[in-house]
């Protein structure tokens, strides 16, 4: 059931020109700002290294807005009233569309690193490509999750939308895509902390350019599984919100 | 109230009490909280096998009804089961057993093919996937879309889309079907098969609840009507029982050119007349008189339309649709 959403739910958004845009063009002008920074000799981090920090970016952009207002862009749809009534459990529904857009955000990873090697001769060389998989499929799921408890905590608020907009730039900061986390103020490591990206991020890089991945992956995890829990009862108090104040069409 | 309720046989559809209020707010500046109470007090019961028709004016209280049998609005206050599950307490058992059709284009997944919003629905319903695909095949057929099922939706015309809401609504194979104005926005040719449909489906046994403005459509399927109005049921039977109810009335039809206000207002006034309601169409007035215990009502109006161009006037019995009128105008 959860694959059969995810799967039309990916089969979508592949077709979206917006979310693929979204998914590619900001990585990519980020990627290339801290890689060509990096040639000029300013950093000295391997290219690799930044190319999986805006693929982070990518899949972070596509989870924001794909998952933000997903309630709201299935009530745009007229979706929800089908989607609800449906005896599957409507958090499972949700989740298949949030993994699914979650998963578009793998194009961004995609091309950081095809456009790092063509552009800038960046090694793709992987020092454990087996946990590099884990990680990035880890990764994923994640921000899938977490994409759910957004979706469905948002739709409690007016202007989800601006939320969603904000979030997007704080969270690649915090999160250590574009610095280290090191780098950042004391306060926002909690912040950090309870954020998938952050230790997707490490678990990639790790993965890449050897290091420990298995500790940041086992936090990406746990992170997972408070998302999830999170999630389940989100949805459960939106969906019995919604039959209470008749949202779940448009009138 | 484990003692009431009653899965295997007893009705299919209770309603008792029910009652449903809206909250809204009005005003940008000074936003002001405003109540609608859409539903005010429904009490009713559809047999099992019965195909049951819900008739009234915009706004009556129709949707809101359906909705609340769908689990997809909380009911204020009232009962409501269907085949003795409660919409509140067991809505997973409920979602199971019933399929629901609504009028409009929307609600399909555009940039997905038929066939895949079928599917995806087919999961959801956790169809046996050994069977899937013929059931897809199976109810494709019955609302006439084979053949085009691998196209977007996105291309589809609004009549189409309908057929695959049937479609989607019939997946499953519910015992319960609710339809919303299911022949809205379809061609006419197209509307009959949706009725004859709808009727085959009550003949296999399936328990029907239809809503429509087509007076047409809920004589010819109909077992059993209730006629809503503001909230409330001013009117239940068969469409027999609710024709005769108006049986004492006469009808009569005129068409004219160039009546005015002054005029309709000298027929409202004759004695006897109930409603007098005028349509334009063309060039052309239609007005329909509605009348008790009229004698000589023809003569009357013809009296009363001196000096106007009367093409045609003429008296008939009563049908659903006078009946209707009269009862939602009485107040
Ligand atoms: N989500 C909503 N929020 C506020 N008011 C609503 C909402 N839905 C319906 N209403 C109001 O409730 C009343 C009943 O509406 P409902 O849709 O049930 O009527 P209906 O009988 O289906 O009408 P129609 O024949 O036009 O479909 C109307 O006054 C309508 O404006
Ligand atoms: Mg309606």
């Amino acid at each position: 059931m959860l694959f059969t959403g995810w799967f039309y739910q990916l089969k979508m958004q592949a077709q979206s020109g917006f979310m693929v845009m979204t998914a590619l063009i900001q990585p990519l002008i980020f990627a290339s700002i801290a890689m060509a920074d990096q040639q000029a000799g300013n950093r000295t981090l391997p290219l690799l290294y930044y190319a999986l920090g805006a693929g982070i970016m990518g899949i972070w952009s596509t989870v924001v807005f794909g998952c933000g207002g997903v309630i709201s862009w299935q009530r745009h749809q007229g979706m929800l009233e089908p989607l609800v009534m449906a005896p599957a459990p409507f958090v499972l529904v949700l989740m298949g569309i949030t993994l699914g857009t979650a998963t578009v955000g793998l194009y961004s990873m995609a091309a950081t690193l095809l456009w790092g090697w063509l552009v800038f001769g960046a090694h793709l060389h992987l020092a454990s490509p087996g946990l590099f998989a884990a990680a990035a499929l880890i990764t994923v799921v994640s921000l899938g999750l977490l994409g759910l408890v957004m979706g469905s905590s948002f739709v409690l608020y007016r202007n989800s939308n601006a939320i969603s907009n904000m979030l997007e730039y704080p969270v690649w900061l915090i999160t250590g895509l574009l610095v280290p986390l090191s780098l950042l103020p004391g306060w926002t490591h909690p912040l950090a902390y309870v954020l998938a990206p952050t230790w997707g991020v490490q678990a990639l890089r790790a993965a890449a350019l050897g290091g420990q991945a298995s500790i940041p992956i086992v936090w990406c995890l746990v992170a997972s599984t408070g998302y999830l829990l999170l999630g389940v009862w989100l949805v459960h108090v939106v969906e019995v919100r919604a039959r209470r104040h008749a949202t779940l069409n448009f009138q | 109230m484990p003692q009431t309720a009653n899965f295997s046989s007893g009705p299919a559809i209770e309603i008792d009490g029910l009652r449903r209020t809206y909250r809204t707010t009005t005003g940008t500046l000074r936003r002001r909280r405003l109540e609608v109470e859409a539903v005010r007090g429904i009490s009713l019961e559809v047999g099992r096998g019965e195909l049951f028709g819900l008739l009234g004016p915009n706004g009556a209280g129709k949707t809101t009804t359906i909705r609340v049998l769908c689990t997809l609005l909380l009911p204020t206050s009232g009962v409501v089961r269907v085949l003795g599950h409660d919409v509140v307490q067991d809505a997973r058992e409920v979602r199971r057993r019933i399929g629901y059709v609504f009028g409009g284009d929307r609600g399909l997944y555009d940039r997905l093919s038929a066939l895949d919003n079928l599917r995806y629905f087919a999961e959801l319903y956790a169809l046996e996937p050994s069977h899937l695909r013929s059931r897809i095949d199976e109810v494709l057929e019955m609302v006439g879309l084979k053949g085009r099922e691998r196209e977007r939706v996105e291309g589809f015309s609004r009549g189409m889309r309908q057929r695959l809401h049937l479609a989607r609504g019939l997946l499953h194979d519910p015992p319960v079907l609710f339809f919303d104005e299911p022949t809205i926005g379809v061609d006419p040719v197209g509307a009959r098969e949706v009725r004859q449909l709808i009727g085959d489906l009550a003949k296999a046994g399936k328990t029907v609840l239809l809503t429509t403005h087509y007076m047409f459509e809920a004589d010819s399927l109909c077992d059993r009507i209730a006629v809503i109005s503001r909230g409330r049921i001013v009117a239940e039977g068969t469409p027999k029982d609710l024709k005769s109810a108006a049986s004492d009335r006469t009808v009569v039809e005129v068409e004219a050119y160039g009546v005015d206000e002054a005029i309709l207002a000298r027929m409202r006034a004759l004695e006897g007349v109930e409603s007098v309601a005028m349509e334009v169409r063309d060039q052309a007035q239609l007005l329909l008189v509605q009348a008790r215990q009229a004698d000589q009502l023809t003569a009357r109006l013809l009296q009363l339309l001196e000096g106007i161009r009367v093409e045609r006037i003429a008296a008939r019995e009563p049908t659903l649709e006078d009946a209707y009128v009269a009862l939602v105008t009485q107040e």
